[in-house]
């Protein structure tokens, strides 16, 4: 029941990806252009209703509709370095590709096979980050 | 209302569908992350054996898997019965910068043909490109904690100064490939 659930989420998110253009690599190149407004609109507009519901979530104490737990959020760790040159890297690769790991798997769907490649070695570069993490400064 | 969902989605629309998968990933006790999924493959792969940072039990991680797998679905039922066109509503300025680098297909399909048509594969130039982007958003996204759902959506949303650091690096290197280093590969 809980599978058949987050899979009808990812659908719906899937769709979003698609509908809303984000998956398109021509949308993350006008974006660093700033031809558009387009691609800041949506992340901006998710932020911006993210933020609300966050906001509701703690202020009304929601608990989590599986277990009746209160929801928590987490903080994320204390630092810079690691947020950003792992950043920078990020989108060096961001500007190439024109998909971070949610669209990657949306272009998948969508017939675009060349994107397998990206994806694998997305996941290689996860593993390379894995074998030389003690040595990066964080 | 259809043509409305059939068209290309306004920026305030896909925001707030997205905001919503947030909600609901929350709401379910979950995070929304979508780079923790490369990491949880390498695992599923073995790379504990090499790592300790793949030792985890990654079969708790099992749900964000189907997330994907259905992210994957919605990309192909997106596409195939619900788009009215495979144009993207580019700026006729982008299109013309992109034609003149060689995107004859700029604001005409989805995605270029140069890098995502089956012709790439057979181009081993396109494929280092592919390799070597892929290969540095998976990289970055671990080094930096998280990808553009993590951070740039989970953490903004939660105003984590983290996040915003880590955003702020992904507009230094995007900027600086898109502007400097893109003229040069194509």
């Amino acid at each position: 029941m809980k599978t058949i659930i987050y899979l009808f989420i990812g659908i719906f998110f899937g769709i979003t990806l698609y509908m809303s253009e984000v998956s398109s690599w021509f949308r993350i190149y006008e974006m660093f252009q700033f031809n558009s407004f387009h691609m800041y609109g949506v992340i901006g507009s998710a932020v911006f209703f993210g933020a609300i519901f966050t906001f509701l979530i703690k202020k009304l104490k929601i608990k989590s509709v599986f277990d009746q737990t209160l929801i928590s959020l987490t903080d994320k760790e204390k630092g810079w370095k690691r947020y950003l040159i792992g950043g920078i890297i990020f989108g060096c690769g961001w500007a190439i590709s024109g998909a971070c790991p949610g669209p990657m798997f949306s272009l998948l769907g969508a017939g675009f096979m060349p994107i397998v490649v990206v994806i694998a070695s997305a996941t290689l570069g996860t593993f390379f980050y894995g074998l030389i993490r003690s040595k990066l400064p964080h | 209302m259809l043509e409305f969902l059939t068209q290309p989605w306004p920026w305030y629309f896909g925001g707030a569908m997205i905001a919503i998968v947030l909600f609901l990933l929350l709401w379910t006790g979950k995070t929304f992350g979508m780079s923790s999924n490369l990491r949880t493959l390498c695992s599923m792969m073995g790379a504990g054996k090499k790592a300790s940072f793949f030792q985890f039990d990654w079969k708790a991680q099992g749900w964000n898997l189907v997330v994907s797998l259905g992210v994957v679905i919605g990309g192909f039922i997106a596409s195939n019965f619900i788009a009215s066109t495979n144009a993207v509503a580019i700026s006729t300025e982008t299109v013309d910068q992109l034609v003149a680098l060689g995107f004859e297909d700029a604001g005409k399909s989805f995605a270029p043909k140069l890098l995502f048509s089956n012709n790439a594969f057979s181009d081993p130039y396109v494929m280092l490109l592919l390799i070597l982007g892929g290969f540095l958003v998976g990289f970055g996204a671990r080094y930096a904690g998280g990808c553009t759902s993590g951070h740039a959506i989970s953490g903004l949303t939660n105003f984590q100064l983290p996040s915003f650091i880590a955003v702020i690096g992904f507009f230094i290197g995007g900027l600086f490939v898109n502007h400097f280093i893109i003229p040069f590969l194509f």
